[in-house]
C-alpha cells in the first residue's frame, strides 16, 4: 500500500530574503514559527498562501499548486493576517452563512453580527476574522500572530477554537507566535526563522521534540 | 458669417493680458501659466488650421489615416500623463491608447460610413473633426477611469488582498473598484448630455451657429455627436478598465502593485 502524500509539502520555497524553505506538514500538525520582527515570517506565510510570486513548488495532498485554481488554493490554505480587513458595513455581510458560528466559544454575543464593523474593538475584529476564515473550512491554517492584541482569556479561547477545528477537520496549522508559553501550549513542532531559514527548535518546558 | 481679422483676435488677447496683470498684482503666480497656455492655444490652433487646409486639399485615405494616427498617439500620451499611478513600461501607454483606438476609431468609422455616408467616406472635413471630438472626450473618460482604478487598487490593497485570502477570485476582489472606475469615467458625458441646452450650449453647436448654420441643423449634429461621444467614452472606459483590472493581477491572481509606478 502506498503512503498517502502529505497534506502540504513545500519544496525549496524562496521569496526575497526567505528560503529556500522545505517543509512537510501533515494532518493535525501545529507548527509554531517564531523569529525577530522583519525576519520574514509574514512573507513566508504570504508565499505559502500564494499571494506573492515565489520560487519553488508546493503540493497540497500531492497536487501541485499550479494545478489548483488560485482562489481554491487560498480557500484551502487560509491565511489570517495580523490586521483584519472588512469592506462591508455590517459584520454579518462578510459571512455567507452566519447561523452556525461558534461565537460563544470566543466570548462574542450573537448580536455582534448585526453590528457595524466600525463599532467593534480590534480584539473583536480579530476574533471574528478567525471565524470568517474558519467558515471556509481550510485544510491548512496560516495564522500570523492571531492573538497579538488579545487578553490572556481570549488568547486561550482562540487557541481552544483553533485546536478544536484542527482536530475536528484533520487540518494543519502554521502559527506565528512570539510567546514561548503559547508555543508550549499549542505546538507539536517549533521553528525559528533565522537568516531566511527555518531552524527546528525545542519546545520549552517539554522534554521531547516530535 | 462675420469674418474675424487678426485685429479682432488681438483685442480678445488683450483680455487675457489684462487678466494676467491683474493676477500678478494679487500676487497669484498663475499669470505665467495663463500666458503660456494662451500662447499655446494660438500657436497650436494656427498650426492645425494650416495642417487641415493642406489635408483638405490632399484628401487621400493615406494622409487622413496618418493624421488620425498622429492624433491617436498624442491622445494616448495625454491619457498616460494624467494618471498618477500608471502601469510601468509600455503598458502605461498601450492600455489607454489601445482602448481609445478601439472605441474612437470604431465609432468614428461607423458614423462616417453608416450615418453620414459621404463619398469618399473618409472625407477629412468630416472625419478629422469627428475623430477629434471623439478622441478628446474618450481621452477624458479613459484617463479618469484608469486613474481611479489604479488609485483604488493602491489605496484598498489590504482589502483586495483580504478578499483574495478568503478565496475570492481576482475578478470578485476588484469588482467594486472596477464599477466605480467605469462610473467615474462616464459621469462627465452623462452630465454633459443631461445639461445640454439647459445649462450649457455645447461648443460644437455654438460654433456651427456662429458660422451661419441653421440652429435646427446645428442641433441635429450636436445630438449625433453627443450620442457618438457617449458610446465612444463608454466603450473606451469599459475596455481600459477591464485591461487595467486584469493587468493588476498575475496569472496566479496575485495583486501586483509593483506593476504601477510611484506617483
Amino acid at each position: 500500500m502506498s503512503k498517502a502524500p502529505p497534506l502540504l509539502q513545500i519544496n525549496r520555497l524562496r521569496r526575497l530574503m526567505i528560503g529556500p524553505v522545505s517543509l512537510v506538514v501533515d494532518e493535525g500538525d501545529c507548527l509554531c514559527i517564531s523569529g525577530d520582527s522583519g525576519a520574514g515570517k509574514s512573507l513566508l506565510l504570504r508565499a505559502i498562501a500564494d499571494l506573492d510570486a515565489h520560487e519553488g513548488q508546493m503540493f497540497l495532498q500531492g497536487k501541485p499548486s499550479d494545478a489548483i485554481e488560485p482562489a481554491s488554493w487560498r480557500r484551502r490554505i487560509g491565511l489570517l493576517p495580523p490586521e483584519s480587513n472588512w469592506w462591508l458595513p455590517l459584520v454579518k455581510d462578510h459571512f455567507t452563512d452566519s447561523s452556525a458560528l461558534p461565537l460563544e466559544q470566543l466570548d462574542l454575543s450573537d448580536d455582534i453580527l448585526q453590528q457595524a464593523v466600525a463599532q467593534l474593538s480590534s480584539g473583536e475584529r480579530q476574533r471574528l476574522a478567525l471565524l470568517r476564515l474558519l467558515a471556509n473550512k481550510p485544510q491548512v491554517l496560516l495564522l500570523d500572530e492571531p492573538t497579538a492584541n488579545l487578553d490572556p482569556e481570549n488568547t486561550q479561547r482562540v487557541e481552544a477554537v483553533v485546536t478544536g477545528y484542527r482536530r475536528a477537520h484533520g487540518a494543519a496549522v502554521i502559527w506565528v507566535s512570539h510567546d514561548a508559553a503559547q508555543v508550549a501550549r499549542i505546538a507539536n513542532r517549533h521553528y525559528a526563522v533565522k537568516q531566511g531559514d527555518l531552524q527546528a527548535q525545542a519546545i520549552e518546558g517539554r522534554q521531547w521534540l516530535s | 458669417m462675420v469674418e474675424l481679422t487678426t485685429t479682432d483676435l488681438m483685442i480678445a488677447a488683450m483680455l487675457v493680458v489684462v487678466l494676467a496683470l491683474l493676477s500678478m498684482r494679487l500676487r497669484s503666480n498663475i499669470s505665467q501659466q495663463l500666458i503660456i497656455a494662451a500662447l499655446r492655444t494660438a500657436v497650436q490652433l494656427t498650426l492645425i488650421g494650416l495642417v487641415l487646409k493642406v489635408l483638405f486639399e490632399n484628401a487621400t485615405l493615406g494622409w487622413v489615416s496618418l493624421m488620425a494616427l498622429f492624433m491617436l498617439l498624442v491622445a494616448g500620451r495625454e491619457v498616460m500623463m494624467r494618471q498618477e499611478r500608471r502601469f510601468r513600461g509600455w503598458w502605461g501607454y498601450a492600455a489607454g491608447t489601445f482602448s481609445m483606438f478601439l472605441s474612437s476609431f470604431a465609432i468614428c468609422i461607423f458614423a462616417l460610413i453608416v450615418i453620414l455616408g459621404n463619398d469618399p467616406w473618409y472625407a477629412p472635413q468630416y472625419a478629422i473633426p469627428l475623430l477629434g471630438m471623439l478622441l478628446g472626450n474618450t481621452m477624458n473618460g479613459i484617463a479618469i477611469s484608469m486613474d481611479r482604478l489604479t488609485h483604488a487598487a493602491w489605496e484598498q490593497r489590504h482589502i483586495i488582498e483580504a478578499r483574495l485570502m478568503l478565496g475570492e477570485s481576482s475578478d470578485e476582489a476588484i469588482s467594486e473598484y472596477r464599477h466605480q472606475a467605469i462610473r467615474s469615467g462616464m459621469i462627465p458625458i452623462i452630465n454633459a448630455m443631461a445639461a445640454a441646452g439647459i445649462v450649457s450650449l455645447p461648443g460644437m453647436m455654438t460654433g456651427q451657429i456662429l458660422a451661419g448654420a441653421l440652429p435646427v441643423d446645428a442641433v441635429k449634429y450636436q445630438i449625433l455627436i453627443m450620442f457618438l461621444i457617449s458610446a465612444g467614452t463608454g466603450l473606451g472606459t469599459l475596455a481600459a478598465v477591464n485591461i487595467g483590472a486584469r493587468r493588476l493581477f498575475d496569472e496566479r491572481q496575485r495583486l501586483c502593485l509593483d506593476r504601477l509606478r510611484e506617483p
